[in-house]
């Protein structure tokens, strides 16, 4: 089947600097494609080439099989949700959702009422009279989404849209986002640098380093297997035993990764299980974060380790209290993951 | 910030020095203008209107009115168009050369109008063909454009390009994002931006001194020219005293419109 977008080859410099190196990429129809990355690292600018705001040194774009490389952006068949929004101020939020519809000679009645369904599908029936400046940021966002959205585009493309959200809010339109791309059936291309709102919403990641695409995957599959030492610290916590220590502790050289929550702390000297490894350590620190607590410990043949437990069995206070303790780390051999 | 008593009261007694400064001789030029006596001095020793009408029924006075009119429309004009092109050209394009002619369209306001008096007579009467209505036109729009510039320019800084890329992200091509969201969001920075224009133009002496073409007379030259007979005097102060009142009218436009730009600049 034909990919919803197809890069090839795709490269953009700034000056001196290539921010976007060689990036080959196919985004399949249908599904929730994130870009993430940190800043820099060449996401916001292959988005906005796919848009057509900016254009390409080199490399070609297909949307859904045609040639768009140097097509302008009102001739592509994709739409943006801006980081800033970029609502029109000085027309009504209804006027805002009908600009698509307008420019393209959409007869006014049909306009006017895709537009109000458009507005009910982001909650927001009562507010199209209001100006976007008497808006909350959440509310300003949903229209940005439904003035995109009320154009069917084929491919929805967004750029860092719940970057400017606090918190709870942010929670709340990840799942909604999410409902909404399900419902609608578009591509949606997503750009963050969020790894947890990248690992919740996506089907797929890319994860971008200095401008290349450097593992492109499920999030299961970028979280459990990164494909470098840079996606394990980027995606995730940093969790890496390297060159000796690594020999010392799981008797081969190299960098390896082992996720936090994969490691049980038990007792020093407690042996462990079939499939496991035990290595003895001291805690260093001990973490308080609510629903968890995370240790960093010392290891006795060298290194140090971050483990992440529930708190759901020990009362927090005796956590805490683990700080110096020597203590007995165990993990099942298959969570060791090697990121050369 | 909060101020201490002594600092308040020390900044305002400042204040009202600054401000008497500025106003106590236009305002006593007001009160003069409907003086009986013949000379600009005080204090005032009665009440006429007779100076004001004369001053309205003056032949010289009204054709230098409408000079004035015309020439000041006629070079905000040019400047509206050409400061409005330029400004979009440094605000939303990179080309060779951006810098430098930002820099040299900005250039004119700061010269004194002397110079680029000198200058543009010597071009005007040596290559041109000599002095004519439309060289006093052509030497206004030079300084109008600045101001019209400055503001254009200022307002689509502040506008970023985002809602023009969200505009043709949406379908339309340049000029309908222009026509349906440039331009209104832009609207009162021209509208301000002329009236400001036209104000320079209006006033202005100098320059026109240099390149106002031969009998052409604006009302600043009028002035000029009747301040020191002393028939005009009391008509001139009536003229004076007329254009303080009547500048008053654009500037409180430029100022409405000033406030209303806090909404339609900043981006949402």
């Amino acid at each position: 089947m034909t990919p919803a977008i197809r890069v090839r080859g795709l490269r953009r410099t700034f000056g001196s600097v290539v921010a976007v190196d060689n990036v080959d990429l196919d985004v399949i129809d249908g599904e929730f494609l994130t870009l993430l990355g940190p800043s820099g690292s060449g996401k916001t600018t292959v988005l906005r080439m796919i848009a057509g705001f900016e254009r390409p040194d080199a490399g070609t774009i297909e949307l859904a099989g045609v040639n768009v490389t140097n097509a302008p952006p009102y001739a592509r068949d994709v739409n943006t949700v801006f980081q800033d929004y970029a609502l029109f101020p000085h027309m009504t939020v209804l006027e805002n959702i009908e600009y698509g519809l307008r420019v393209k000679k959409v007869p006014k009645a049909e306009r006017r009422a895709r537009a109000l369904e458009a507005l009910e599908g982001v909650r927001l029936t009562d507010l199209g009279d209001r100006a976007p400046s008497q808006l909350s940021g959440g509310q300003r966002q949903r229209v940005a989404l439904a003035r995109a959205l009320v154009n069917r585009p084929k491919v929805l493309l967004l750029d860092e849209p719940l970057g400017a959200l606090d918190l709870k809010l942010r929670e709340q339109m990840q799942v909604e986002l999410k409902a909404i791309q399900r419902d609608v059936g578009i591509t949606f291309v997503f750009v963050t640098h969020d790894q947890d709102e990248a690992l919740t919403m996506s089907d797929r990641i890319a994860v971008f380093n200095e401008g290349r695409i450097v593992q492109l995957g499920t999030p299961a599959e970028i979280y459990e297997f990164p494909a470098s030492e840079f996606v394990a610290g980027f995606v995730g916590t940093s969790n890496l035993l390297r060159d000796e220590t690594a020999l010392a502790v799981l008797g081969s050289a190299g960098t390896w990764s082992i996720r936090p929550e994969k490691i049980r702390i038990a007792a020093a000297g407690t042996a462990g299980e079939a499939g496991e490894r035990a290595v003895a350590g001291t805690v260093r620190e001990v973490i308080y974060v609510g629903m968890s607590t995370r240790m960093v410990i010392d290891l006795a043949p060298g290194g140090t380790l971050v483990a992440v437990e529930q708190n759901s069995g020990r009362h927090a206070d005796q956590r805490l209290a683990m700080r110096g303790e020597n203590v007995t780390l165990l993990w099942n051999t298959e969570h060791e993951y090697s990121v050369n | 910030m909060t101020l201490s008593r002594g600092t308040k009261m020390l900044l305002g007694i400042f204040a009202i020095i600054a401000g008497a400064f500025v106003y106590v001789p236009l305002g006593i030029i007001l009160i003069n203008s409907f003086s009986t006596n013949k000379s600009l001095t005080w204090p005032p020793t009665g009440y006429t209107t007779e100076w004001w009408s004369k001053a309205v029924d003056n032949e010289g006075v009204r054709s230098a009115l409408l000079t004035s009119v015309v020439v000041a429309l006629c070079a905000t004009a040019i400047a509206l168009v050409l400061g409005l092109l330029i400004s979009l050209a440094i605000a939303r394009y990179r080309f060779f050369g951006r810098e430098s002619i930002s820099l040299l369209i900005v250039l004119p306001i700061a010269l004194p109008g002397i110079v680029t008096g000198i200058a543009l007579n010597n071009v005007f009467t040596s290559y041109l063909g000599g002095l004519t209505f439309l060289t006093l036109v052509v030497a206004h729009a030079t300084f109008c454009m600045v101001v019209v510039y400055n503001n254009v320019l200022a307002r689509l800084r502040r506008m970023g390009g985002s809602v023009e890329e969200a505009s043709s992200d949406l379908g339309a091509g340049g000029w309908t994002t222009f026509r349906l969201v440039t331009f209104p969001l832009m609207k009162s920075a021209i509208l301000a931006g002329g009236i400001l224009a036209f104000g320079l133009s209006f006033d202005e002496i100098i320059v026109t001194t240099f390149t106002a073409g031969p009998g052409i007379t604006t009302l600043p030259i009028w002035i000029y020219q009747n301040l020191f007979r002393p028939n005009q005097a009391p008509i001139v102060n009536v003229v004076a005293a007329a254009l303080v009142l009547v500048s008053i009218i654009p500037i409180y436009v430029a100022q409405k419109f000033g406030s209303d730009d806090e909404r339609a600049g900043g981006v949402i």
